[in-house]
């Protein structure tokens, strides 16, 4: 049985832009609108899309590390996004983030035995011996010597230091990580060693992961469902294989075919997607990829598409799936 | 030999810095063929970039310093020029464009004033003549509106459109080399796409050859015709994409073709290359991958391996193969 752990309901965002001489508010950035998706225990939900599409805002908003405009995050019957700081707290020790770029996430002032300390410092009362135990068996745990312990970051390769974010999201003994991006800045020979270390970890703590990459190999190869997001909306949601068999959203068959294969015998030669990503303070009325849709009909321009099942556990926002405007 | 537009023999650039010295090209050797599409690709540090930068005649001195070797461009050795002969052919007979286009662009001169800058840099032409040319390159590339981009800011532009801003500059003499140092590195997939299609038909209408730099495995399938694989300062294989990919030879070729998670189908468990990628110099005896190479042997350990050739173009820096040929030998 499928057991939902975390339920997002109608999640929005929006970044104030500041302007003119008073710097009042003039405008807004909908980093992340209407959103809604549910997340399965022990399962890696991949999130994809182009930049800027609000993928980092969406995992940000739910750990609560920004805080919504509207709509609700449910983890154990619970809408978080409600709780005071003290009762979030404690739940901050099940959810964790480790995020793309290592070096900017880690103290260079700390030893990575300090840096792995700290968690247990703030959420669990044990002695210094007892935490430092706990320090060695995750190093070794990620892969990392512990003679390593009193180094600081900046002694480590990029490669080594995701392995350290990621101990010390772990530290807390964790149920639910978001994985912002966390092999994009890492070279190919060590992205598949943090790839491989992460379904062993998970596998080994039962984690669920929210996994964000703009990489479509990576975000096959890791994730159980995947959620394709465009313009701060979800365009498609489904098992990671029908995914990549039959793409439904035009927007999610453009990206596929865009992706360069490693492998000259492979004519790659499909239509291009024309145009640029439209500006997420100023976005298109209706569809938001209808600008850019070689499928565009007239609805398209007026009216948002929701994500509704147009198949067996596929959900797609497209009209081309509506079944009422296609009878 | 006059196929040839570009051959660098055993180039060797070094940074002397306090922290030490680091051979970033190390003995480095290959050519371009006229109207060719060479891929260099390599991981983070392993000298590309610094490859590149050597072929301009702008790595940063001091620190760093070409050591030996020859860039032979067009037969001419660009290290005998002057630093005035080297103005007059970059930009020119040969030009760059980077990875992050809002860098290499001033952002206080319209897109305009910046093209017709640099024709003029290179031709005796009237200011008309070279707004003429600039806005045939905008269209060249692509680009619409090219009558009122040129009075644009980059600012105002999109990544993309950026990046073909940078091209269009790039082609406005139209040189006989362009290298393109990670070009689509900072795009999106959509836009990474528009742009190599970009440069592969100017690569095919005008004959430019061009040497792509990037670590992407999947764009050098997509648009070179020969690769050269860089680990740790050297050249460890070269060939045809078609051999490279085929049958590549060198372990760490190998591994690294396939570590790449494959977008066409999805594997159970990842391959990965153990260890971390070592920053040139660090290792002092040996094949610098030995540490990581699950064949190698003693002798990876004491000795460098040299370029050994395989035939139809395939060369491999790998004692596997000169050992496998000594074995049949005897
Ligand atoms: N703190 C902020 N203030 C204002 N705007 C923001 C802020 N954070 C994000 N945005 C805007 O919200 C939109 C979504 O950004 P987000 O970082 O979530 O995108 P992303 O999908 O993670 O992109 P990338 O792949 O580049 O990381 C973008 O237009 C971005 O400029
Ligand atoms: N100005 C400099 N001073 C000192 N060392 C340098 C300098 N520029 C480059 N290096 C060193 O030379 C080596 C090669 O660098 P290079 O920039 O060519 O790598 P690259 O292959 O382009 O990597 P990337 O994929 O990260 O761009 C690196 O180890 C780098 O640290
Ligand atoms: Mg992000
Ligand atoms: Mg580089």
């Amino acid at each position: 049985m499928t057991e939902t752990l975390l339920k997002v309901q109608n999640l929005k965002k929006e970044f104030p832009i500041n302007g003119g001489i008073l710097g009042k508010q003039i405008a807004s950035v909908k980093a992340v609108s209407d959103l809604s998706f549910e997340i399965n225990k022990g399962e890696t939900l991949g999130l994809v899309g182009e930049s800027g599409c609000g993928k980092s805002t969406t995992g940000r908003t739910l750990l609560r590390l920004i805080e919504k405009t509207d709509g609700k995050v449910i983890y154990k019957d619970e809408d978080i996004t409600t709780l005071r700081n003290k009762e979030m707290r404690a739940l901050r020790k099940e959810m964790q983030m480790v995020f793309q770029d290592p070096f900017a996430s880690l103290n260079p002032r700390q030893t990575v035995e300090k840096i792995l300390e700290e968690p247990l410092l703030i959420h669990e009362k044990l002695s210094r011996k007892e935490r430092l135990v706990r320090v060695y068996e995750m190093m070794e745990t990620v892969g990392l010597n512990k003679d390593y312990a009193k180094r600081y970051p900046h002694q480590f390769s990029g490669g080594q230091r995701q392995r350290i974010s990621i101990a010390r999201a772990l530290m807390t003994k964790p149920k639910f990580i978001v994985l912002d991006e966390p092999v994009s800045a890492l070279d190919v020979s060590i992205q598949s060693q943090i790839l491989n270390l992460l379904e062993d970890l998970q596998k080994e703590f039962d984690l669920t992961y929210l996994f964000i990459a703009h990489d479509l190999g990576v975000i096959r190869h890791i994730s159980d469902r995947i959620g394709v997001m465009y313009l701060g909306s979800l365009v498609e949601l489904a098992d990671g294989e029908a995914l990549y068999e039959e793409p439904l959203h035009p927007y999610t068959q453009a990206l596929l075919s865009s992706v360069p294969i490693p492998d000259p015998e492979v004519a790659n030669e499909e239509e291009i997607l024309i145009g640029d990503i439209p500006d997420p303070s100023n976005p298109p009325t209706g569809c938001p990829f209808h600008v850019r849709c070689g499928s565009c009909m007239e609805i398209c321009k007026k009216e948002k598409p929701q994500l509704v099942e147009a198949k067996d556990k596929r959900f797609v926002a497209c009209h081309l799936y509506n079944d009422d405007l296609n009878k | 030999m006059t196929d040839k537009v570009l051959s660098l023999e055993n180039l060797k650039t070094t940074f002397y810095t306090d922290e030490g010295t680091i051979p970033a090209v190390n003995d480095v050797s290959f050519h371009i063929n006229k109207g060719e599409i060479l891929g260099v690709v390599g991981e983070s540090g392993c000298g590309k970039s610094v490859t590149s930068l050597s072929i301009m005649g702008l790595v940063q001195s001091p620190p760093g310093k070409i050591d030996g070797g020859k860039i032979l461009f067009n037969g001419k050795d660009l290290l005998e020029k002057t630093e005035k002969e080297m103005r007059e052919i970059r930009g020119n007979e040969i030009s760059m464009i980077f990875q992050e286009p809002m860098t290499s662009l001033n952002p206080v001169y319209t897109i305009g004033n910046q093209l017709i800058e640099s024709i003029l840099l290179h031709n005796k032409w009237s200011k008309k003549k070279a707004k003429e040319r600039a806005i045939e390159v905008l269209e060249l590339v692509g680009l619409p509106r090219a009558n009122e981009l040129i009075n644009e800011y980059p600012h105002q532009l999109s990544g993309g459109m950026r990046q073909r801003v940078m091209i269009a500059m790039s082609m406005v003499c139209n040189p006989n080399l362009l290298i393109a140092d990670e070009p689509t590195t900072a795009l999106d997939v959509t836009i990474q796409k528009q742009i190599l299609q970009l440069m592969k038909k100017l690569n095919k209408d005008f004959g430019t050859a061009i040497l792509m730099v990037t670590h992407d495995l999947g764009v050098v399938a997509e648009v070179c015709d020969r690769i050269v694989v860089m680990y740790s300062g050297k050249i460890v294989e070269e060939g045809s994409v078609k051999t490279i990919f085929n049958s590549p030879k060198h372990p760490y070729t190998k591994g690294l073709l396939k570590s790449v998670p494959d977008i066409r189908k999805k594997s159970e468990r990842l391959y990965s290359i153990k260890g971390n990628v070592p920053k040139p110099g660090s290792i002092k005896k040996g094949c610098a991958f030995a540490g990581r190479c699950e064949h190698a042997f003693e002798r990876c350990f004491e000795e460098t391996p040299e370029h050994f050739n395989l035939g139809s173009g395939q060369c491999v820096r790998c004692f596997l193969y000169e050992e496998e040929e000594a074995g049949v030998a005897k």
